[in-house]
């Protein structure tokens, strides 16, 4: 069990690891004969450290998909797979494993941690359970998107409800316990819908099984048990989809259902928000590009344009709303509305269809547009949050009609405060640019309207950053409240700073470095999807005869008109995709 | 057959090697400690705590003989009656009575680590449980109308007295009348549907019933017969909903809880739930299925099998209606109703109110199933087993910090737990866990309990109770939150302290060892799974 040479078990312990290392430094915690508050937060960052460094180990680019602990770039499929029985009375299986979506959003998230970890440093109430609730907040995080298996991924994804509530409740602002309890309620209305959806998933497959990327398989074969009808004449796949979007869109959050998020926002202490807007968010999006579309196809194609259309909607009213705040954390709160929207429109514009020829360029570069902008939202907005909390401590208010004149008393704060919102404003040369860029492209093939209507939803994100950065930092000088307070930022809140100010440079000038992550395993699923639409949605279209019987899907006859013109997308990645997509499946 | 004959059968039959005597040595050994309690109290005045010591020993001499030892070797005992066909002993006995005599030894630790009795009445106090004990035993291997009313009754009668054991308190009494009157009622409306029924099906044993109700509806059923037979089911169902505690038969439930001690609601709340969903199984099952056919002779019996199974569709839809609608209006009408609940013991008699609910939703599937997919209905009735081995552990665990902290504080009102995580984090941390595991919250085994049941309802195809099920989830979520939501983050009262209770205290472990398995069952699904497959396997066939 212990001999590290075998590739398998090297491969457990390490996954394993990166994922219950927090809860059980969480333990330790909890126990550890120390009285100091230093000592106990030292330690907790200790431990994000370490599972950050595990997490960039894994994310070590590798020649080939072999190679343990480290990720083979251009390879589609799942990578460091590991696979054991759990619970076999329900098929239950402790399945974990990393592709080209999951592994950026691991290392945003223990990247995160580490940094939400270390911005703790003000917290004083309570310090031993903040930091034991903060690490098993971490474990549940990294299994969300390390779990393969729906059972322990719906595990992994509760498990995360609890610290948060509390988190929230307890170092939370004035009105900490309602905000505390509408994130919990909505979340959990969601996760019970995608409960549900998981149970009847399993029941209609046969044999039944929680196994991801069987139930896919299963999702996308032409006669697939899911298009049978559940109830009012909707097969199992349009219930299935419907209710793990819902659940998804609630975490994501979209339009109707986000109504949580600035409560959440406003109240959650600055690390927690960090947490909350960096990671959780990101989530719902998560879930709808590694559940929703590739086990429901049925239902996303028959319901793009309402995925499109929430997503729009969502980028609109998320940008009016944050215009009209007043409450700075609110104000960011709302923007990150915004740019999950754009999220959700560019994993949904199906437009790999008859009409456009089968050609999956757009479409894939919309979902890698939203992979990108998961990201870069994951950066700016923890950025943002983390410079929103740095002002509170200082003058303890967030009144946006209070401040100005920041400039002057606090030069390199509003320095690093400028690249983060113009990061996510989506200024060419930052992170946001390239997401926002890439969705907009990839909805113009979908549909012009809501390509049109994203596009100019920049010209508010633009509007109320730009107000904003006018009525904070500019102005003649600083007349609201504590104004001796304003010193500085202190050596760890720059050293925290940096690196997401580096990461939004980095991914600004050379998006190529994460584009080779994402893009292959993108490429796959967009590939799959149009197969599905070729196959099984519109048979009819590819000019085989009706009257004869479909032929079997092979690679033969997937025929793939691939647009010849080169995109920027096949420029950036070298990969031979296409080619390299068939082999996978570990 | 002269009567020599039948004498010689029936001692045969109760005596001899493999007799109905061998099954029943559980409850023989519960009534032998009954017996050895009251003697001692008599013989050895001396001894203060006589009656636990002979209990436990009791208790555990009949879990010895209730544990299923041959099943190691793979031997399945196949269903069987016993006493001339008055008990059913199966793997479902045998696993419920498990349940319930291991309950049972674990809350006799706790009684004795609160000292709820007065004085000198502590030997009354294991009396009445012990035979309380005997009739859920009886309730759950009932296949005779006699032993069903038998069992509920000797079941509720020392329960009336138990609740009412606080002489000197009022508020007790009131409960204790409360639950006698109540009781009384639903037991004679009860016994009156079963005089219905037997008089119609011409028979008071429960298989030969349904052997009569399908020739009934095999001949062509006239609508007196239709009448008098739902009229029948409808008022044994009252029996039954009354035990469960189901609206509109639940209005004892609180007041009983919030008079009678934390102990005596624990026991009332989990072992008296537990017996009354076994009872329900055994009547939902021999009625909606025709077990084994083995119809006494001048039965003309329908041509096979299939055709019994069939003819019995109308009655599988009739309980399937009556069960659902119970569970739905149980589970939704408890969830609501425990929102404005101040006193804990009141909040938690409404979460037993609902928990019933949510366990008779499995039933229903199995009622649904059983016509088509014996396999499936007899998974349902496992989603059950496990969902009452899970709730047991839960709920004792909520029972038993309730009862510590009245006796630490005097109080058992949720606004006085405030402040509690500061002085005692380890039991704040266990009452959390056994809330968020009632409100079925993974990793916690109440999520398995409720998944196994919704696994259940989508299999049967119930999706309104599938959707009400999920709805209450949420619901359930604000109340069980609001005790955890006070005792962490509410600021301790100025005016006094809150208890330290650690969790090194004889007291906290004892609380640590409830809330272990809560955590650990939801790991060692497999096991319990198993266990509970057992236990349903002889049902429906």
């Amino acid at each position: 069990m212990f001999n590290l040479h075998d590739p398998e078990v090297l491969r457990t312990w390490l996954l394993s690891l990166i994922i219950f290392l927090p809860a059980l430094g969480a333990g330790v915690l909890c126990v550890l004969p120390v009285r100091g508050d230093q000592c106990l937060k030292r330690f907790s960052l200790a431990v994000t450290v370490l599972v950050f460094l595990l997490t960039v180990w894994l994310a070590m680019p590798a020649g080939d998909s072999s190679a343990v602990g480290h990720f083979a770039l251009g390879f589609a499929g799942m990578q460091n797979v590991v696979d054991h029985e759990w619970i076999p009375s329900f098929n239950i299986r402790y399945f974990l494993g990393v592709d080209g979506i999951s592994l950026p959003l691991v290392v945003l998230t223990s990247f995160l941690s580490m940094l939400a970890m270390w911005a703790s440093w003000s917290i004083d109430k309570s310090v031993r359970a903040y930091c034991a609730l903060f690490l098993l907040l971490e474990t549940g995080m990294l299994g969300v998107f390390m779990s393969l298996d729906f059972f322990l991924f719906y595990v992994f994804w509760e498990v995360m409800l609890l610290p948060m509530y509390f988190l929230i409740g307890v170092w939370g602002g004035p009105r900490r316990e309602y905000a505390a309890i509408k994130f919990f309620l909505f979340t959990l209305a969601g996760s019970v819908l995608i409960l549900i959806a998981i149970l009847v998933l399993y029941f209609t497959s046969n044999p039944h099984t929680f196994n991801m990327l069987r139930l896919a398989e299963i999702g996308q074969m032409p006669d697939s048990p899911f298009h049978q009808t559940l109830l009012w004449g909707k097969s199992v796949s349009w219930w299935a989809f419907v209710l793990l979007f819902i659940g998804f869109a609630v975490k994501l959050p979209a339009v109707p259902v986000h109504t949580w998020l600035p409560d959440a926002h406003v109240e959650a202490p600055t690390p927690v928000s960090m947490i909350l807007a960096g990671v959780l968010l990101k989530m719902g999006g998560y879930g709808i590009i590694r559940i929703c579309y590739p086990i429901c196809p049925a239902a996303g194609y028959e319901l793009a344009w309402w995925v499109c259309g929430l997503g729009t909607v969502s980028m609109v009213y998320g940008a009016l709303a944050a215009m009209a705040q007043k409450d700075f954390k609110r104000l960011v709160a709302y923007s990150s509305v915004s740019h999950m929207g754009y999220v959700l429109l560019g994993l949904g514009v199906w437009s790999a269809t008859a009409e456009f020829q089968y050609n999956t360029d757009y479409w894939t570069m919309g979902m890698s547009g939203a992979m990108f902008q998961m990201i870069a939202h994951g950066i700016s907005s923890a950025g943002m949050f983390f410079l929103v909390g740095v002002l509170y401590e200082r003058v303890h208010h967030r009144n946006l009609d209070q401040y100005g004149g920041l400039f002057a008393r606090m030069p390199v704060f509003s320095g690093i405060s400028m690249i983060i919102f113009f990061a996510a404003l989506g200024l060419p040369g930052l992170c946001g640019f390239w997401g926002e860029l890439f969705v907009i492209l990839g909805a113009w093939s979908f549909s012009k309207v809501l390509a049109v209507v994203a596009a100019s939803v920049v010209i508010l994100t633009a509007g109320y950053i730009l107000w904003t950065i006018q009525r904070v930092y500019l102005g003649p000088e600083y007349k609201g409240p504590h104004g001796d307070a304003l010193t500085p930022m202190t050596r760890r809140e720059k050293y925290i700073a940096a690196p997401l100010v580096a990461l939004a440079i980095l991914f600004g000038v050379y998006p190529k470095v994460l584009f080779d992550y994402v893009t292959p395993t993108v490429e796959k699923t967009v590939v799959e999807m149009k197969d599905w639409s070729q196959n099984v949605a519109q048979p009819e279209k590819v000019g085989w005869d009706k009257r004869s019987t479909v032929p079997p899907i092979t690679a033969e006859n997937v025929v793939g008109p691939r647009s010849a013109c080169p995109t920027l997308l096949a420029e950036w990645s070298e990969q031979p995709s296409a080619d390299s997509q068939e082999t996978e499946q570990p | 057959m002269n009567f020599d004959q039948l004498l010689q059968n029936v001692v045969g039959d109760t005596i001899g090697p493999g007799g109905s005597l061998w099954a029943f040595r559980p409850e023989m050994t519960l009534c032998a400690t009954i017996i050895a309690v009251l003697l001692a109290k008599i013989i050895l005045p001396g001894w203060k705590s006589s009656a636990y010591y002979i209990t436990l020993l009791g208790l555990l001499a009949a879990c010895f003989f209730a544990f299923p030892w041959s099943w190691q070797q793979g031997d399945m005992p196949a269903a069987k009656t016993i006493f001339t066909g008055m008990l059913i002993a199966d793997s479902f006995t045998v696993v419920v009575r498990g349940m319930l005599l291991g309950f049972a030894v674990l809350f006799a630790t706790f009684t004795q680590m609160t000292g709820v009795w007065d004085r000198d009445d502590q030997a009354e106090f294991f009396v009445l449980m012990l035979g309380s004990l005997v009739g859920m035993c009886l309730m759950i291997s009932a296949n005779h109308i006699l032993i069903v009313m038998l069992g509920v009754e000797m079941a509720s009668v020392p329960c009336y007295v138990l609740a009412g054991m606080k002489r000197n308190q009022p508020v007790s009494s009131e409960a204790a009348l409360k639950y006698a009157v109540f009781g009384a009622g639903a037991a004679g409306v009860m016994l009156f549907g079963l005089s219905l029924l037997a008089g119609v099906l011409g028979s008071a044993q429960l298989p030969t019933m349904t052997a009569r109700l399908i020739q009934i509806i095999h001949q062509g059923v006239s609508p007196d017969q239709t009448l008098v037979l739902s009229l029948g089911g409808l008022m044994l169902m009252v029996g039954v909903a009354f035990k469960l505690s189901a609206v509109p038969f639940h209005f004892w439930a609180p007041d009983v809880f919030e008079g009678a001690t934390a102990e005596v609601a624990a026991f009332i709340s989990v072992a008296s739930k537990a017996a009354a969903l076994g009872l329900l199984v055994r009547l939902v099952a021999v009625f909606s299925m025709p077990s084994g056919l083995t119809f006494p002779e001048g039965i003309s019996l329908p041509p096979d099998q299939l055709a019994a199974v069939a003819d019995l569709g109308a009655v599988r839809q009739y309980i399937v209606a009556i069960v659902s609608l119970l569970a739905a209006v149980t589970c939704t009408f408890g969830n609501l109703a425990a929102y404005g609940q101040t006193n804990m013991k009141r909040l938690l008699a409404y979460s037993t109110i609902a928990h019933a609910g949510y366990m008779m939703m499995p039933v229903a599937a199995a009622a649904a199933l059983v016509g088509s997919d014996v396999l499936g209905a007899r998974e349902a009735v496992a989603a059950l087993v496990v969902y009452i081995a899970i709730y047991l552990f839960m709920n004792l665990a909520a029972f038993a910090i309730v009862a510590f902290l009245r006796n630490a504080t005097g109080s058992e009102e949720i606004a006085d737990y405030a402040g509690l995580a500061r002085r005692s984090p380890g039991l704040t941390v266990c009452m959390a866990i056994v809330m968020f595991s009632l409100v079925g919250l993974p990793p916690l085994a109440g999520f398995l309990a409720k998944m196994t049941v919704f696994l259940a309802l989508i299999d049967a195809k119930l999706w309104t109770l599938l959707f009400i099920g999920a709805l209450n989830t949420l619901l359930s979520l604000f109340y069980y939150l609001r005790v955890v939501k006070v005792m962490a983050l509410s600021p301790e009262p100025l005016h006094r302290e809150a208890p330290t209770i650690p969790l090194t205290s004889l007291v906290g472990f004892y609380c640590a060892l409830l809330t272990v398995p809560v955590v650990a069952l939801f790991f060692l699904l497999g096991g319990m799974l198993d266990l509970a497959r057992a236990a349903a396997h002889t049902l429906f066939n």
